[in-house]
């Protein structure tokens, strides 16, 4: 597939496994209702809404903090600063990723985002901010310091379609459905463990039998599951996300052999990158949990619920953009 | 009850060609944007040159005739008239800038001075943005085309008086071919 072609796949598939999140949520919110609040609300899913409220309301407060939390965090500085203080053939360095930032942003059209340096050695890269405008790039030393012009090029683009993907508004809706999925199979269990479900479950639904216990079944399994299913789908997502932005980069730069040259470079330092944390992780351009260190490197479980797609996937993907697969 | 359907059909249509019309409106002011975005780095490249002449000066003696090249591609393309004399013009700047580079290599010193390297960094990347902005120009043309050409919204974008954008394109047939560059002594 060309760059357009994956593009397009990668939007598809974030919005089948939305889709799915949203389905699963409206089946544990509709039996959570049916089980234990019966005919309280009326038809109104009472649970499954205020549910969906607390979580949205807890990303939201993520989403609109901005960039100035999680680059605190890592203890970013603004690049001024460091070239004030740098040595000459640093300044060249620093320099150049200032000129490879504004050509980008002039390639995607955006408003030139404020560039950081953060003091790790491991080669990383990371955006923040909800949208262009409200945007920071960050790179670490090591990256800085391993990488070439093309494919600090590379990078820098990822990281700008990170920011014109808006990644940071679908991983909060992302993480408001997983906070209203959390809250519901905790309430249920609560509930489960009080003995509310059973009590309800017969008198209520005249006619339901064999169907209505079914659901029932099916219905209990999918809350026992529903903490794990709901951080894989996350997970689903951030990797689509992830390939999007890589394919989105390379259209940026018209070069997609430089950023699979820089993912070659970052995959070798396998060190995990100390400054940034797991919730800045999934914009980061390399997994800072080091994960590319486990000796199973494609086993299905650490896969299923890894933040980035495999290195060797990413790298096969852009080499097939460029013809080179 | 039923006569309200057809009043919510019109209804929706309206919606539809307001957002359409104001999408076209949006695409079309972004093109011409782009479009000035080309001049803003092509005019940073004419301020830049002098610095990195007087720069390299001194140690390239011997290329006179390299660096009296670049100052008068620059002077000409500086004094342009209209798009097309302006686009050969700064073609033949690029060709002057790039021989300039290809023998700085001949030089050591100059390739160990921070200043020169600084300069020559500064210049490089003003190639690059000229030609992002440029890529950026097509592309955002193109989704211009594109929005105003597919159906159903082509039927009243000429009515509206939306016309398709032309894409950058090279004037003169001598940019497409390979640069020569020779690296002997003159």
């Amino acid at each position: 597939m060309n760059l357009f072609e994956q593009q397009a796949s990668n939007r598809r598939r974030t919005w089948l496994v939305m889709l799915a999140f949203i389905a699963f949520l409206f089946i544990l919110g509709f039996g959570f209702d049916t089980f234990y609040l019966g005919t309280t609300g009326g038809f109104v899913p009472v649970g499954s809404l205020i549910a969906l409220g607390v979580g949205s309301a807890s990303a939201a407060t993520s989403y609109f903090s901005g960039d100035r939390a999680v680059l605190l965090a890592t203890g970013a500085k603004p690049i001024a600063d460091v070239e004030a203080s740098a040595a000459d053939a640093d300044k060249l360095k620093l320099k150049m990723l200032d000129n490879v930032v504004d050509e980008i942003a002039i390639a995607a059209g955006l408003p030139r985002p404020p560039v950081y340096i953060v003091p790790d050695a491991d080669p990383n890269a990371f955006a923040t901010g909800r949208g262009p405008g409200h945007a920071s790039i960050a790179v670490t030393r090591g990256l800085l310091d391993a990488l070439d012009r093309d494919e600090l090029q590379g990078v820098v683009a990822h990281e700008m379609s990170h920011i014109r993907n808006l990644d940071v508004r679908v991983m909060t809706i992302v993480a408001a459905l997983v906070g209203g999925v959390a809250l519901l199979s905790d309430w249920a269990r609560r509930g489960m463990w009080w003995g509310g479900g059973s009590r309800r479950r017969g008198s209520d639904r005249e006619g339901g039998g064999i169907a209505g216990l079914l659901f029932f079944v099916v219905w209990i399994v999918a809350i026992m599951l529903a903490p794990l299913l709901a951080q894989a789908l996350a997970m689903m997502v951030s990797r689509r996300r992830e390939y999007l932005a890589d394919a989105s980069g390379a259209e940026l730069t018209r070069n997609p052999m430089g950023l699979a040259h820089a993912l070659e470079k970052i995959d070798a330092a396998v060190a995990p990158t100390q400054a940034i944390n797991r919730g800045s992780a999934h914009m980061c351009i390399a997994d800072p949990l080091g994960r590319q260190a486990n000796l199973r490197e494609d086993g299905f479980w650490s896969n299923l619920f890894a933040s980035h797609p495999p290195m060797a996937a990413r790298i096969a993907a852009l080499k097939e953009m460029s013809f080179q697969g | 009850m039923i006569f309200l359907i057809p009043i919510v059909i019109v209804a929706l249509l309206v919606v539809w060609a307001i957002a359409s019309y104001n999408r076209l409106v949006g695409l079309r002011n972004q093109v011409l944007n782009g479009w000035r975005q080309i001049d803003v780095q092509l005019k940073r490249r004419h301020d830049l040159i002098p610095n990195l002449v007087n720069a390299v000066r001194g140690s390239m003696d011997f290329e006179r005739d390299t660096l009296t090249a670049v100052m008068d591609a620059r002077a000409k393309a500086q004094a342009a008239t209209g798009p097309a004399d302006a686009a050969q013009k700064e073609g033949q700047l690029s060709q002057a800038l790039g021989k300039l580079f290809a023998l700085a290599e001949n030089y050591p010193t100059l390739k160990s001075n921070d200043n020169v390297k600084m300069l020559q960094e500064e210049l490089s990347s003003t190639e690059n943005k000229i030609g992002f902005a440029r890529q950026f120009y097509n592309d955002i043309a193109t989704k211009f085309n594109t929005a105003q050409q597919v159906f159903p919204t082509n039927i009243f974008a000429g009515m509206f008086g939306f016309k398709p954008a032309e894409l950058f394109e090279i004037s003169d047939a001598a940019d497409r071919a390979v640069p020569q560059v020779d690296l002997a002594r003159h």
